[in-house]
């Protein structure tokens, strides 16, 4: 599903952010059913099961939140600007012109590096401006950077 | 002066000898406002020996003149110069400082001169300038001659021209009057609330004291913070007076502490019209302005006035509205019908619904919000850095949406909120196409282009 449109002409962010999103759920969530699981056990009666199933809703809800949140996020490379999709209760679509942007940030968290992507984060002379796009392949975060800061280079204007 | 041989800060020159007395006067005032009682302590204990008296007299007397010759050493080590592109300025002993401030990047040039450096006739200059550090690009303190002189040079380099192009001749274009001033600033909810607070508890008191006494005692405090704030913005917003140069605009104003500030058309940000609540019978209006925004000096204890620019504190609507064409051209402030949100809106924001409004037009973008003080802010579309959408959760089952067009100004951004929700889809994409042609007409006069020709004078440059 990588690279390919959505609904709007947006491109999503690569798959692998799910994964990573998915794999960090798991970190949370088998344990503390593991751990409701074994207390159950110990109580050892029969109302006790609401705490392993109570866990397992939990994580239900929290998984399909994220894929919500996932599905979300998505951008595009237009002619004079970059448009950031982004949010699931609060949603929120930016328009950045290539020519107001100041500079560029790529990011890797530790569970970004495990997975081998990055976030590239766009900064205009704006405090508000927030145009961050996640869960990019290494790689691409790096072209997406470069053709950025190229094109920027080429429209900048002055504050 | 030899002011008159050599252009002001052509050349490295010291700052005016009497800066320490000024700079660290309060400090010196300061140590002997608590020394003196500390002493008297001192006097009042003893009884047997002189020698801790005198002991402590020592240790003040060796604080005060340290004080006074750090002071004078920091004298002597700063200098300065303004270059063909930059404000340089040398300072620091232990930890030598070398500041270049580029005047391409110059938002303002501030003459402020505290009441100290006003009795001495000295007064500072502090260059504003976008990004990191501006507070640094500060001349404490020079004659008032001097400071004149260097605020037209930096202006000048600035703007591209000739280092001696004399300050442009500036219009008066509006002045305050005192007594208006007062009692606007005294109808700002601040205080007037408060206010009929007391009345209340007088009354009150008038009927039952043991609770009138506890209203009035807890509205006191306030009261008079109300008034102290009051008295404050006086102080700060005294003789107001804006005018009208070739290159921007320069405002005058303050009791004890005066500033000249410029601000120069080309870095408004956006402006906004404000209205408290009991200014709408007299039909007066606030101005303010926002340039672009200092990273991390925005906490500046030195400067709160910094982050609030005023470009007129209190006058009738035509007077203001006059102003704001002259400041932004073919703008206005009169809603069209259709800026009016639809009225669902109602349902999310039912406490400030009957100010919302928002509209554009080719040059500007207007966004009108407010609970009892009506405000109105106004973007040009070349100023605009990005624009964004947003809806919460509420706004969705409203079939709402906000749009903001971000500024890199350091207050407000124009919010035009709760609009239609396709209506909001369409802003976002026309707004930013306005925006793209408004930069594009911009972008072919630039005023800061790097052509200049600067006689060799100025360019002998740091060995």
């Amino acid at each position: 599903m990588n690279d390919t449109d959505d609904g709007a002409g947006l491109r999503r962010v690569s798959q692998r952010f799910w994964l990573a999103r998915q794999t960090v759920l798991a970190a949370v969530f088998v344990p503390l059913l593991a751990g409701a699981i074994v207390a159950m056990a110990a109580i050892n009666a029969g109302y006790a099961v609401v705490l392993p199933v109570a866990v397992a809703a939990i994580a239900v809800f929290a998984w399909s939140v994220e894929r919500g949140r996932y599905r979300s996020w998505g951008y595009a490379e237009r002619e004079d600007d970059l448009i950031v999709r982004r949010g699931l209760l609060f949603r929120r679509t930016s328009v950045v012109p290539y020519g107001r942007m100041q500079f560029i940030d790529v990011t890797a968290g530790p569970v970004d590096r495990i997975f081998g992507m990055a976030t590239v984060q766009l900064h205009t002379a704006a405090a508000a401006t927030d145009a961050r796009i996640p869960g990019l392949l290494r790689a691409d975060a790096d072209l997406l950077r470069d053709r950025l800061a190229s094109v920027g280079e080429a429209t900048a204007t002055g504050l | 002066m030899d002011g008159l041989v050599a252009p002001v800060g052509s050349d490295w020159r010291r700052l005016h000898p009497l800066s320490p007395v000024v700079r660290f006067g309060r400090l010196a005032v300061g140590l002997l406002v608590v020394a003196i009682p500390a002493l008297e302590a001192g006097r009042g204990q003893r009884q047997g020996g002189g020698s801790p008296f005198f002991g402590s007299l020592v240790v003040w007397a060796i604080l005060l003149g340290v004080s006074i010759a750090a002071g004078f050493v920091s004298w002597l080590v700063t200098r300065w110069r303004i270059g063909t592109s930059d404000l340089q300025i040398e300072t620091g002993v232990f930890r030598r400082q070398s500041i270049r401030i580029p005047l391409a990047r110059v938002q303002a040039v501030d003459i402020v001169a505290p009441l100290a450096a006003r009795i001495l006739g000295l007064a500072e200059v502090r260059v504003v300038s976008a990004g990191r550090g501006g507070e640094r690009g500060r001349l404490a303190y020079l004659t008032a001659a001097e400071a004149g002189a260097a605020r037209a040079r930096l202006l000048a380099l600035a703007h591209g021209l000739a280092p001696e192009t004399p300050e442009p001749v500036a219009q008066p274009l509006l002045s305050v009057v005192n007594s208006r001033l007062v009692v606007a600033l005294s109808l700002r909810a601040g205080i007037a609330l408060p206010v009929l607070f007391a009345i209340a508890a007088i009354v009150v008191l008038v009927v039952s004291p043991r609770a009138g006494a506890i209203v009035l005692s807890t509205t006191l405090p306030v009261l008079i913070t109300g008034v102290v704030t009051v008295a404050r913005t006086f102080n700060e917003e005294f003789e107001f007076s804006i005018s009208e140069a070739g290159d921007g605009l320069r405002l005058d104003r303050g009791l004890l502490q005066r500033r000249h500030e410029t601000i120069p058309f080309g870095r408004i940000q956006a402006l906004r019209v404000v209205q408290p609540l009991l200014w709408r019978p007299a039909g007066w209006l606030r101005l303010e302005v926002d340039v672009a925004r200092q990273h991390g000096v925005e906490q500046s204890r030195e400067d709160p006035q910094r982050l609030g620019r005023t470009l007129i504190p209190v006058a009738r609507r035509e007077e203001v509205l006059a102003l704001l064409a002259r400041v932004f051209p073919e703008a206005g402030v009169d809603a069209p019908p259709q800026a009016r949100p639809p009225r669902r809106a109602l349902l999310k924001a039912p406490f400030s619904y009957h100010f919302l409004a928002a509209w554009y037009g080719t040059r500007y973008v207007y966004a009108r919000t407010g609970r009892l003080q009506e405000a109105t802010v106004i973007v040009p579309l070349q100023k605009i850095q990005s624009v964004r959408l947003s809806s919460g959760p509420l706004q969705r089952r409203l079939r709402l949406a906000n749009v903001h067009a971000d500024t890199a100004g350091q207050r407000w951004q124009a919010a035009m909120k709760c609009r239609d929700e396709r209506e909001a889809a369409e802003w976002l994409w026309e707004i930013s196409a306005r925006a793209r042609l408004a930069r594009r007409r911009e972008a072919r006069p630039r005023p800061r282009a790097p052509v200049r020709r600067i006689p060799d004078d100025a360019g002998t440059a740091i060995a």
